[in-house]
C-alpha cells in the first residue's frame, strides 16, 4: 500500500510504450491489435490512477513526491539550480489523473469504432496514447518545468491530431492543416506568457518545485483534520467500551511535523516561499530596481494567465478551438473538451497560493472568464455546425472555470472541470455518432435512393454531414445517441440532479460568497460580476443546447441523409452509455452540505475536502463555503429551465428552420442583426486578421522583398559588392598583373635574347679571328703584369 | 762571346714572324709550321738565358717543350687529315661552321 505512490512513473511509461509500438509496428499489427494495445495502455493508466487514489486514502491525503528511476536529476547547475524530474502524487494531481484516464479510456474505445477504415488508424492511436503520456507528465510533475514539458507536448499532440486528415481532397486537407497551424501558433503566444511566468518564478523563488519533500501543502487543513480525528477518537473511546484501534494504516500518522516552520525558506517550494515572503513583506531585486513581493506575484500571475488563455481558450486566444473541430471527433472530445484545455485551469488552481494573493490579477481573471463565458455562449447560438456549437460551449464552460479561479473558488473550478469532462466528452462523442449516422444515411440515400446516380465525389463535397440544417428527427433512428445526448444536454444546462447542476451551482454560490464577504472592494465587485454574468451565460448555455436538440433530434428529418441515418456500432454507443451514467451521478462527489439528506448518502463536499489537502484556498471565505444556497441555486435552475423552454418555443414543433433553411432568429426582425453577428462569430477572426495578421504579413513581405531582396541583395550586393569586387579584380589582373609583372618577366626574357643575339656574333667560327683575339688578350695580360715595372722604370 | 741580347732579339723576331704566320696564313699546315716557329723561338730564348746564368733549368725546360710540340704536331696533323677527308680542303677560312 505504501509504495503504490511509486507507480506514478507508469502513468507516463505505459502510454508512451503504447505509442511507440503503434508508431513503428502499427501498420503491421492491423486495426484490431493496434486498437487493443492502445485501449489496454489507457485502461492500465486508469488502474494505476485508482491505485494512487487508494494510496492517498491510506496516507490520509498526505502527498508523495516520487523520483522516477533512471532519471537521476534533470537540470542541476552547481548548487543554485536544481530542477529534478520529479513527480507529485497528491490529491489534485490524482483527481486530474483519474478523470483524464477514465474519460481517455472511454474515448479510446469509441475511437476504435469511429476511426474504422481510416488508412492511418494505428497512427491515430499512437498519437492519442502519446497525448495521454504528455498529459500525465503535465499533471504529475512536481515543478513548473515538468508542467511546461507536458504543456508543450499536449500542444504538439493537439497539432498532430487536429491536422490528422491533412490529406483530404478538395482543399479540405488544407483547411485541416491550417487549423492545426493556427492552434499551434496561438498556443505559442500563450506559451510566451507561461515561460515569462516561469522565469519570474525562478528569479523570485530560486526554484520551480511546487513543494519540496517533507513540506506540507495545506498546514491549516492538516492541523484541523488531526484535531477532528483526535476528537473523534476521544468520542469513540467514551461511547464504545473497547478502545478503537487507530484505523490509520500509515505508521507515521500523524506525521512528524504538522507545519513547515522547521524548514528554512530556501528549502521550501514556490508556494511555501511565497507565503513566507508575503508575510515578511520581502522585496525582490531585479538588478537596478527592486519590487515588493506583491507586485512580483501580480506579474507572475498575469504572465501565467496569458499562458492559460492560450491553452484553455479564453479571450483573447480562444480562436483556435472552433477551428480545431477539423480534427476527428474523438480528438475533439479528448483534447478539446475534457483534458488539454483544462491544463490552463489546472495550472492556475495549482498556483492558488499565488492567485489568492494577487488581487488585481484575480480581478482580471474573473473579467476574462466571465466575458469569455458570455461571448462564447452568444456565438454558439448562431452556429450551424454541430461541433462548432459544442466548441463554443467548451470555451464558455472554461470561462466558468476561469471565473471560478478568479473569485477564489479553486475547488469549485476543479469540480466543474471534472463534471464538464464527462458530459462534454459525452456530447462530443454523441455528435460524432450523429455525424457518422448522417454520413451513412447519405451514402445509403445516394447509392440506393435515387437509382444510383454515381457522381459521389461532387455530391460529397457539397453535403456537409456536420451541418445541423441537414439533420432532424434523429431520435427515432438513433435512440441510444438521442438519450445519452439528452442526458449530456441536461447536465450541461445545469438541471438537477445531473452533474452540471452541482458544479455550476458551486461556482455561483462561491461567487456570491466572494461578493458578500470579500475583503476588498475589488473582490466583492468581481464576485458580483461573476455571479451576474455567469447566470446569463448559463441561460445562454441552456438555450443553445436545446436549440441543438431541437434541430438535430426532434422534428422531422430535413434531408434524405437524416431519414436514412442509422445507429452507430456498439464500440461507439457503449462509451456513450457509460459517460451518460457518469454525467448523472458524478455530481454527487461533491454534494453540498444541508441538501435534503443527500449528504448522508454521498458525504458532504467530498471532492473539495479531498482537494483541500493540496490546495490552500478551496473556497473563498471558507466557513460558509460548500453549503447549499437555495437563493442562488433556484434562480439558476429557473434560468436553465427558462432557456430550455424559450428554445423549445422558438425551435420546437418543427420550427427548427424556416422554409428557406434559415434560423427563426435570423428571420425575426428584432433579433435578426444580433443573430447574424453570432453566426459570423462576432467577426473575431476577421478582426485579428485585420489588426494583427495582415499588418504583420505586410511588414514581413516588405522586409523580405524590399529591404532584403531589392536593397540588400540587388543594390548593396550586386552594385556595390559584386561590381566593386569585379573592378578590383579587373584592375589587379590587367594593368598590374599583365602589365607590370608580365612585363617585367617578359622584359627579362627579351633582354636576354637581345643580349645573346648581340653576343653570339662573337662566335664567328672564323679561326683567325679567334687567334687574333687570343693574341690581343695575351698582350693585354702581359702589359698589366708588367705595368708596375714599366711605371717604375 | 755573343751577347745574350742578340739571341733574345733573334728569338723575338722569330716569335713575331711565327705569330704573323699564324694570323695571316690560310693553309692549316703553314699555320702549324708557324706555331712550331713560335715554340722554337721560345726554346731559343730559354737556351740563351740558360747559357747566361749557367744553369741547366732552361735546357731541361726546352726538352719538355720539344716533346710537347711533337705530340701536339701529331695530334694536329691527325686532325687536319680528318678534316681534309671531309672537306677536301685545308683552308682555315672555310672552317667556320661552329659559329653562333
Amino acid at each position: 500500500m505504501e509504495s503504490y505512490a511509486q507507480l506514478v512513473p507508469l502513468m507516463i511509461l505505459i502510454p508512451a510504450i503504447g505509442a511507440f509500438i503503434n508508431f513503428f509496428w502499427g501498420a503491421k499489427l492491423g486495426e484490431a491489435w493496434s486498437s487493443r494495445i492502445a485501449i489496454t495502455a489507457s485502461a492500465l493508466t486508469f488502474v494505476v490512477a485508482l491505485l494512487l487514489f487508494s494510496y492517498l486514502n491510506y496516507s490520509h491525503g498526505q502527498a508523495a513526491i516520487v523520483d522516477p528511476p533512471f532519471f537521476d536529476s534533470w537540470i542541476r547547475i552547481g548548487d543554485s539550480v536544481e530542477i529534478p524530474w520529479q513527480m507529485r502524487v497528491d490529491t489534485l494531481s490524482v483527481t486530474m489523473m483519474l478523470f483524464v484516464s477514465l474519460v481517455g479510456t472511454l474515448i479510446h474505445i469509441y475511437a476504435r469504432g469511429y476511426m474504422h477504415g481510416d488508412p492511418r488508424f494505428s497512427r491515430f492511436f499512437a498519437y492519442i496514447n502519446m497525448f495521454l503520456a504528455f498529459m500525465f507528465i503535465l499533471v504529475a510533475g512536481n515543478n513548473f518545468l515538468m508542467m511546461f514539458v507536458g504543456w508543450e507536448g499536449v500542444g504538439l499532440c493537439s497539432f498532430l491530431l487536429i491536422g490528422f486528415w491533412f490529406d483530404k481532397p478538395h482543399g479540405v486537407g488544407w483547411q485541416n492543416s491550417n487549423a492545426a497551424k493556427k492552434a499551434m501558433i496561438v498556443n505559442r503566444i500563450g506559451d510566451f506568457g507561461m515561460l515569462m511566468g516561469i522565469f519570474l518564478i525562478f528569479w523570485t523563488f530560486g526554484t520551480l518545485d511546487y513543494f519540496r519533500p517533507g513540506e506540507i501543502a495545506n498546514v491549516h487543513f492538516l492541523e484541523e483534520t488531526i484535531h477532528e480525528l483526535e476528537e473523534a477518537e476521544h468520542a469513540a473511546e467514551e461511547t464504545a467500551a473497547g478502545g478503537a484501534e487507530a484505523e490509520h494504516g500509515l505508521t507515521s500518522w500523524p506525521p512528524p511535523f504538522t507545519n513547515n516552520d522547521h524548514i528554512p525558506t530556501e528549502r521550501l517550494g514556490v508556494f511555501g516561499q511565497a507565503e513566507r515572503m508575503l508575510a515578511e513583506g520581502a522585496q525582490v531585486s531585479f538588478g537596478s530596481i527592486s519590487l515588493p513581493i506583491e507586485t512580483v506575484i501580480v506579474l507572475i500571475t498575469l504572465f501565467l494567465l496569458l499562458g492559460a488563455t492560450g491553452k484553455s481558450a479564453q479571450i483573447p486566444l480562444f480562436v483556435w478551438l472552433p477551428d480545431a473541430m477539423a480534427g476527428p471527433t474523438p480528438v475533439s472530445a479528448l483534447i478539446h473538451a475534457a483534458t488539454m484545455v483544462t491544463a490552463g485551469v489546472y495550472m492556475m488552481v495549482r498556483s492558488n497560493v499565488l492567485y489568492a494573493n494577487a488581487d488585481l490579477t484575480s480581478f482580471i481573471v474573473t473579467i476574462i472568464g466571465v466575458s469569455t463565458a458570455i461571448v462564447a455562449g452568444f456565438i454558439a447560438i448562431g452556429q450551424w455546425d454541430i461541433k462548432r456549437v459544442l466548441a463554443y460551449s467548451t470555451i464558455s464552460q472554461l470561462g466558468f472555470m476561469v471565473a471560478a479561479v478568479g473569485v477564489g473558488a479553486f475547488g469549485a473550478a476543479i469540480f466543474h472541470m471534472v463534471t464538464h469532462a464527462f458530459f462534454k466528452a459525452l456530447l462530443f462523442l454523441g455528435s460524432g455518432s450523429v455525424i457518422h449516422g448522417v454520413e451513412h444515411g447519405h451514402h445509403h440515400a445516394a447509392h440506393h435512393g435515387n437509382g444510383g446516380d454515381h457522381h459521389d465525389e461532387g455530391h460529397d463535397e457539397e453535403f456537409d454531414p456536420q451541418d445541423m440544417r441537414n439533420m432532424g428527427g434523429l431520435r427515432r433512428n438513433m435512440p441510444i445517441t438521442y438519450w445519452t445526448y439528452l442526458i449530456g444536454t441536461l447536465a450541461l444546462a445545469g438541471i438537477i440532479p445531473f452533474a452540471g447542476f452541482w458544479s455550476k451551482d458551486e461556482i455561483l454560490a462561491d461567487s456570491w460568497l466572494a461578493g458578500v464577504f470579500g475583503n476588498t472592494v475589488l473582490q466583492q465587485f468581481s464576485g458580483y460580476i461573476a455571479l451576474g454574468v455567469l447566470l446569463a451565460a448559463a441561460g445562454f448555455t441552456a438555450f443553445y443546447m436545446w436549440r441543438q436538440m431541437e434541430m438535430v433530434f426532434y422534428g422531422e428529418p430535413r434531408t434524405e441523409a437524416a431519414r436514412h441515418a442509422s445507429e452507430s456500432v456498439p464500440s461507439m454507443t457503449i462509451p456513450l452509455i457509460v459517460l451518460a451514467i457518469f454525467s448523472i451521478f458524478i455530481g454527487f462527489v461533491n454534494t453540498p452540505k444541508a441538501f435534503l439528506g443527500l449528504s448522508n448518502i454521498f458525504g458532504e463536499g467530498e471532492l473539495i475536502h479531498f482537494l483541500e489537502w493540496s490546495l490552500v484556498h478551496v473556497h473563498p471565505y471558507a466557513p460558509q463555503g460548500g453549503v447549499f444556497n437555495p437563493v442562488i441555486a433556484i434562480p439558476a435552475l429557473a434560468i436553465g429551465l427558462g432557456g430550455i423552454f424559450l428554445a423549445r418555443s422558438i425551435y420546437g414543433n418543427g420550427k427548427a428552420l424556416t422554409a428557406n433553411r434559415r434560423d427563426p432568429l435570423a428571420v425575426n426582425p428584432s433579433t435578426g442583426v444580433i443573430w447574424s453577428l453570432a453566426n459570423a462569430r462576432l467577426y473575431w477572426d476577421e478582426f485579428y486578421f485585420r489588426v494583427f495578421e495582415n499588418p504583420f504579413n505586410r511588414a514581413g513581405a516588405f522586409l523580405a522583398d524590399q529591404l532584403d531582396w531589392s536593397f540588400w541583395h540587388d543594390y548593396v550586393h550586386d552594385s556595390i559588392l559584386v561590381r566593386g569586387f569585379n573592378a578590383l579584380g579587373t584592375f589587379l589582373s590587367q594593368p598590374v598583373d599583365l602589365g607590370l609583372i608580365d612585363g617585367a618577366v617578359n622584359g627579362i626574357g627579351r633582354l636576354t635574347r637581345w643580349a645573346s643575339g648581340r653576343l653570339r656574333r662573337v662566335q664567328t667560327g672564323y679561326v683567325r679571328m679567334y687567334a687574333i683575339t687570343v693574341l690581343i688578350g695575351v698582350v693585354f695580360v702581359i702589359v698589366i703584369i708588367l705595368l708596375p715595372m714599366i711605371q717604375a722604370g | 762571346m755573343v751577347q745574350t741580347d742578340a739571341y733574345v732579339m733573334l728569338s723575338m723576331v722569330l716569335f713575331i714572324l711565327g705569330a704573323m704566320g699564324v694570323l695571316l696564313r690560310r693553309n692549316a699546315i703553314l699555320v702549324f709550321m708557324s706555331v712550331e716557329l713560335m715554340l722554337n723561338a721560345a726554346n731559343l730564348a730559354l737556351v740563351a738565358f740558360a747559357r747566361q746564368w749557367g744553369s741547366s733549368d732552361g735546357h731541361l725546360f726546352v726538352f719538355f717543350v720539344i716533346t710537347v710540340a711533337a705530340a701536339e704536331v701529331a695530334v694536329g696533323l691527325a686532325l687536319i687529315v680528318a678534316i681534309f677527308r671531309t672537306k677536301r680542303s685545308i683552308n682555315i677560312d672555310e672552317l667556320n661552321q661552329l659559329e653562333g
